[in-house]
């Protein structure tokens, strides 16, 4: 979580980008200079297959308010099936989360080709705003975490 | 500890403007195993990677951070660097500051805390990074073309050029592709065939080149320098090898009625057919939807008829293996349907045609032998009108047409016009057009003669509707400069169909793992700098499965293409990604997780002996990846539920430690 200057809640969102679809597809965003939030940090990995569920709690543990996984469209997986391996995986870690004390609108799964920099541009505005409205993640947040 | 230096780079004002560098470079001076940090201009210039391996010596530098562009961009260059440093190359990570940040962010303090975390982030990874080394794998000299239009053709006859064999692969029973169906080609006015059959001929009789016509790829499998691809060889109930491609099959038989698609429909071809007669291969093919002897067995008059003994009823599919070092993918592309477009009556008068159609109705060898005439009544038209942007740029419309400009229908319509009216003075030329859009050699003057010399009258307009009145079609359309609603009675409407990528690249992309684009155009692997490359290595693009091209620029793509294939098969051996899966034996309990989400079938199990505290030995089952095989998707990595499995490069504590440095 982030308080900036006038006091307007900021949520922290992690990214996690597949290498060949996603994170050119933020690129593309880039270089065609569509905003989206400054909170929106990119982490690169080579498939969204990659991503483990650890990795999206730990974030949460660590403070972040929404983790967005974002991958290749099903069927165009550079790695030609990962990104199902993905969609199952986090079904049953979405379908957990509740659960763990965490709302589920926290965290999504989303497809973003490389030629689709609009895409991840508005899905980024998009995510923050959902998660903004949940308010910040204090329920995982774990203060032993902080300093 | 690693001993690292952080490099920020400036990008001239790309970074600067919006970033502070200097706070950048300064805040992450006190990161943990940062012992020097710096910023320049231009970090990817000579003098910046100088910089850095100066840098690299004087501190001892283990690792490197350089907050810049997209790795995308530039990963390549300073790992590059890194080993002219002395370093290993895969010790060097880059913080992307520019599109993820200077780019988008207007706001300067908070651009540059991001850009700070963001490189707090890469200096977390570097810190748990490893030296890499990439592995080896042989390469087959071969290359695939798929495609055999213009663009294959020049892809194949390239490589040839160079001494390595070449297979191309063409869904028809000819090569030629579209180029072949054209009549004459602006802004030269050559004719097609004239400059399209000699190279379809060298095609033939090049020894490095083989053709399988009529066939197409069913599987491919591998990587690059590797691929394994399956062909599978439709029976064209015709001994390739034996047909002389004399034609005297395709006058006798009976069955006459079939539509020829070469001509789109415009005449009929009979069941055995060659479709033009410059066709490569110059051979009979039986159409198995209309052959009455393949259908209920009744007839074989070409086999009776044919002297060679060439047709051979009882053929079938043949499936072919082969291995390549490189595929090309040049499927080309078609005029989009018109079926939805209603505004125009395509489907309800005959007059109404595509200019593909056109073309085919002025060229000699169509199905009017070159005379331009009605399609309903043989009828010279004298009044043609031409509609441009049928399905182009239309951003309302994307369920019917498409969003990109097509490209090459401006000219071409351009070239009708012209032709129309050199050839026959007395027609009346209309053209409706959005904008024309001439930039090309010598293309602007083309059009400009088009309208000043020959008189075609050029409206900027849209036609909103062509109703069949009688033998006429009354085109009702505006001319947005005189401001007025235009009301013309036309013998001949022809339409400037959008054109859209081949159907059949879609699940060639799927086959390939290469990425396209939402109208399925084939993704470059950068929009600039590597417009000829697939992001998927050893796959390469040419032609208009790109993106819309004419001729020329096809060409040079098609040789562009080739040269790419040329430097890879020119190696003996590649160095392939050392970024692979690794077990950690002590840790893994062999239960074969692994093994089943791999999609390579990269890992197998070993029995190992393992020497225990009190000395005694055991054996057990342990997973071996195969470093050949493995393309480091991470997906055994997640499956694994001992956490034996780590990715080399994105190990599992590397991205914790991006986590917890972005959630500080």
């Amino acid at each position: 979580m982030q308080i900036n200057n006038e006091n307007e809640y900021k949520p922290l969102i992690v990214a996690f980008c597949c290498n060949w679809c996603s994170y050119a597809g933020a690129d593309l965003a880039g270089n065609n200079r569509l905003a989206y939030p400054e909170n929106v940090k990119i982490i690169k990995v080579p498939c969204s297959c990659r991503v483990n569920p650890m990795f999206i709690l730990r974030a949460f543990q660590r403070g972040a308010d929404g983790v967005i996984l974002c991958g290749c469209h099903p069927g165009d997986c550079h790695y030609t099936s990962g990104n199902y391996f993905t969609r199952r995986r986090m079904t049953l870690l979405f379908s957990m989360l509740n659960f763990l004390g965490i709302e589920k609108e926290r965290t999504r799964v989303e497809w973003v080709s490389a030629a689709e920099g609009a895409k991840f541009a508005a899905t980024m505005n998009e995510f923050t705003e959902a998660v903004a409205k949940l308010g910040p993640n204090k329920r995982l947040e774990d203060l032993r975490c902080k300093k | 500890m690693q001993r690292i230096g952080v490099f920020v780079c400036w990008c001239g004002s790309n970074i600067a403007g919006t970033v502070d560098v200097e706070a950048v470079s300064n805040a992450l001076k006190n990161e943990p195993g940062v012992v020097f940090s710096t910023n320049y201009q231009y970090m990817c210039s000579q003098a910046g990677q100088d910089l850095i391996i100066n840098a690299v010596k004087e501190h001892n530098l283990t690792g490197i951070v350089v907050c810049s562009c997209s790795p995308r961009m530039h990963e390549a260059t300073f790992r590059k660097t890194a080993q002219a440093a002395g370093l290993n190359p895969y010790m060097v990570e880059i913080a992307n500051i520019r599109e993820q940040c200077s780019w988008i962010h207007k706001d300067m303090a908070l651009g540059t805390e991001k850009a700070i975390i963001l490189g707090k982030a890469a200096v977390a990874k570097v810190n748990l990074n490893a030296p890499l080394t990439p592995g080896e794998s042989p390469v087959t000299k071969r290359a695939l073309v798929i495609g055999g239009g213009i663009a294959g053709i020049q892809t194949a006859l390239d490589i040839a050029d160079a001494g390595y064999e070449v297979d191309i692969v063409e869904t028809k029973p000819t090569i030629g592709g579209k180029m072949a169906q054209l009549d004459k080609t602006f802004p030269t006015l050559d004719c097609a065939a004239c400059i399209l059959t000699p190279k379809m001929v060298d095609v033939a009789q090049n020894d490095k080149i083989r053709i399988f016509s009529y066939s197409e790829v069913c599987d491919i499998k591998g990587f690059v320098g590797n691929f394994d691809v399956e062909i599978k060889k439709k029976a064209r109930y015709v001994k390739e090898d034996i047909c002389t491609g004399c034609g005297l099959c395709t006058e006798k038989c009976p069955q006459k009625n079939v539509p020829n698609e070469f001509n789109l429909g415009m005449d009929n071809r009979r069941a055995i057919y060659i479709p033009f007669a410059q066709a490569v291969p110059k051979v009979a093919t039986i159409d198995p939807n209309t052959c009455n002897m393949l259908k209920n067995g009744k007839c074989g008059v070409c086999a009776k008829v044919c002297t060679a003994n060439a047709i051979d009823y009882t053929q079938k599919d043949e499936i072919i293996h082969e291995k390549y070092g490189a595929i090309v993918a040049a499927t080309g592309f078609n005029p989009i349907s018109m079926d939805k477009f209603d505004e125009y009556a395509y489907s309800q008068s005959k007059d109404v045609i595509t200019s593909l159609e056109f073309e085919r109705l002025t060229n000699a060898a169509g199905p009017s032998q070159g005379h331009l005439v009605r399609p309903s009544d043989g009828e010279h038209p004298h009044t043609i009108v031409f509609v441009q942007c049928v399905g182009s740029r239309c951003a309302s419309c994307s369920e019917k047409g498409k969003e990109y400009c097509s490209k090459i229908c401006c000219m071409y319509t351009a070239k009708h016009a012209m032709l129309t009216r050199d050839k026959y003075p007395d027609t009346e030329v209309y053209v409706f057009y959005i904008d024309v859009r001439t930039p090309g050699k010598s293309f602007d003057e083309f059009y400009r003669r088009a309208v000043e010399e020959y008189g075609v009258h050029y409206i900027k307009g849209m036609v909103g509707k062509v109703s069949p009145e009688g033998k006429k079609l009354i085109v009702q359309g505006s001319d947005l400069i005189a401001d007025k609603q235009l009301k013309i009675e036309a013998d001949l409407v022809v339409l400037a169909a959008a054109i859209e990528p081949d159907k059949s690249a879609r699940p060639l992309a799927t086959m390939l793992t290469a990425s396209m684009d939402t109208n399925d155009f084939f993704t470059e692997a950068h929009p600039k700098l590597r417009p000829v490359e697939s992001p998927t290595a050893g796959v390469f693009l040419s032609g208009t499965c790109q993106g819309p091209k004419d001729i020329p620029e096809t060409v040079s793509q098609a040789s562009a293409a080739a040269a790419k294939v040329i430097g890879l098969l020119s190696k003996d051996k590649l160095k392939g990604n050392p970024c692979i899966a690794n077990a950690n034996e002590l840790m893994c309990n062999g239960c074969s997780s692994c093994e089943k989400v791999c999609p390579y079938g990269a890992i197998t199990y070993v029995e190992k002996e393992f020497r225990m505290p009190d000395r005694t030995t055991m054996i057990r089952r342990v997973a071996s990846v195969n470093e050949a095989v493995c393309q480091g998707c991470g997906a055994c990595t997640v499956a694994c539920p001992s956490g034996a499995m780590d990715l080399k490069g994105f190990t599992s504590e590397q991205i914790i430690a991006e986590v917890d440095a972005i959630c500080k």
